[in-house]
């Protein structure tokens, strides 16, 4: 069970820490702990994590995942903006393989669109300024992690005076997708391991709400084996003592109050939406960014005819139970089947943070490749 | 996409505030400085970049522990594959522009 622990940085601070969770944990209680953020699901599929806690503590995958959570209706809208010759699309690379109706970023540009990969908001930018002839659209996606990046960007445009650029905005907020979980009546979590990098710049504030309100506890956790097992320990020891409060565990990393000029450029740049689709999740209030009227000129939305697209996900694929923590993502009737990550039809099957991808990648090839050493045997 | 790479700021310029040189593992490219402004970097300090922006300031030891983070989930081609692409440097973009 523990045969990877020896590879981890301070292996006998994991196993100790492991020992104090088992310790924590009454057997009597089932424990259903969501980690909201897909960074922490990659990592915990990865190290595999859960083998290491006991079998009384269900971690449940979040919605923390920005491509995973994005409706194919918008992909479309984006990718139909595109159609128009003098449009180059860019986006990061993420979103290259994510299916919309008509294909992915990637086929697209097979047929002739001037699709580009750009690592940076800021590099979208300078691509419209060396195509001064071309207009270039950045397909922005993301949490608040990404979206001062966007934000910043538009000063930038606005600042220079480029205006063969515009933004598709796609930025959303995590504050409201964790109220959707929590107000979802087939769903119960009993703490949640809050977003690291998210909280970098939003600060730990936002979330004394669930702990308050919800009784709830949080802890705010860094990336590394060792800081997920310990925030495990926090919420566990949280909930021992009938306690709800919010720690962050990742201090070298998040202050307590965000990043000021972050927030700052966010607010500058964007407003919320009334409302805002999300996969799996629907349509919740106030939980996406729309880019201000000051900014109309490059907001894509503005300039360019939007279709408006709602597409229903493909009915057999399971996206929305899985991405709320309802189904496992072995558990969708299309998972290793008709959707791999060579071939995904959903979204969580895309990106390497979405629960499927990263089920598929660890859990599933393992099992595989143990079935076929013991059938071989 | 929600992993940040970690840099050490080499290079400051006068003439542009916001922007720094930075260095990861011996690649260099700029990235912006605007989401630090309240409290900017000196060289030598180390940062935490996305999508080319610097968002936090860390140790050089966190620093070094985020790399490793990095390598351990098995990002860190990735992670290299982006500083790399700051700058339109891709190839992608390069053949076009």
């Amino acid at each position: 069970m523990m045969k990877f622990v020896d590879e981890f940085r301070e292996p006998e601070v994991i196993t100790w820490t492991s020992e104090q969770i088992r310790r924590l944990a009454d057997p009597k209680r089932h424990y259903r702990i969501m980690e909201v953020c897909g960074g922490h699901t990659h990592a915990i599929y990865r190290f595999g994590l859960k083998d290491l806690l006991p079998s009384n503590i269900e971690l449940i995958h979040g919605p923390g995942c920005p491509v995973c959570v994005l409706p194919m209706g918008r992909i479309d809208d984006g990718l139909s903006i595109a159609l128009d010759p003098n449009i180059i699309f860019a986006a990061f690379g993420d979103m290259m393989r994510v299916p919309g109706t008509q294909g992915s970023p990637l086929e697209h540009k097979a047929r002739g669109m001037d699709v580009r990969i750009v690592y940076s908001p800021s590099d979208a930018l300078k691509l419209a300024e060396t195509n001064p002839d071309k207009h270039v659209m950045f397909f922005a996606i993301g949490f608040e992690t990404t979206a001062p990046s966007t934000a910043l960007t538009l000063v930038r445009a606005k600042n220079q005076g480029i205006h063969n650029f515009s933004v598709f905005c796609n930025h959303v907020t995590i504050i409201p997708a964790i109220r959707a979980i929590l107000d979802s009546p087939d769903m119960r979590i009993d703490a949640f391991i809050g977003p690291g990098h998210v909280s970098t710049v939003i600060g730990c504030r936002p979330y004394e709400w669930i702990a308050k309100n919800e009784n709830k506890p949080v802890a705010v956790s860094g990336f590394e084996p060792l800081d997920i097992l310990q925030s495990i320990v926090m919420v566990l020891r949280q909930l021992r003592d009938d306690e709800a409060k919010i720690e962050n565990q990742y201090k070298r990393v998040v202050p307590w109050e965000g990043n000021r000029a972050a927030l700052r450029a966010m607010a500058d740049v964007f407003e919320l939406r009334p409302y805002f689709e999300w996969r799996g999740l629907g349509f919740i209030s106030q939980s996406a960014l729309r880019i201000r009227d000051r900014y109309a000129e490059w907001d894509a939305e503005q300039r360019f005819d939007v279709p408006g697209v709602r597409v229903t996900d493909p009915k057999a694929a399971q996206c929305g139970e899985v991405l709320k923590g309802v189904l496992k993502p072995h558990q969708c009737k299309l998972f290793g089947k008709e959707c791999t990550p060579e071939h995904p039809i959903g979204a969580l099957m895309v990106s390497s943070e979405g629960s499927c991808a990263a089920y598929f990648n660890y859990e599933h090839r393992k099992t595989a490749m143990v079935n076929s050493i013991t059938s071989a045997a | 996409m929600c992993l940040a790479i970690p840099g050490q700021v080499v290079e400051l310029f006068p003439d542009q505030p916001t922007a720094a040189m930075i260095d990861v593992v011996g690649v260099r490219r700029k990235v912006d400085l605007g989401l630090l402004q309240d409290d900017l970097p000196v060289k030598g300090d180390w940062v935490l970049i996305h999508v080319g922006f610097a968002m936090s300031k860390i140790s050089e030891a966190d620093a070094a522990d985020q790399m490793r983070t990095l390598r351990m989930l098995g990002e860190a081609e990735a992670a290299m594959q982006e500083i790399e692409g700051y700058g339109l440097e891709n190839s992608d973009n390069k053949k076009a522009s």
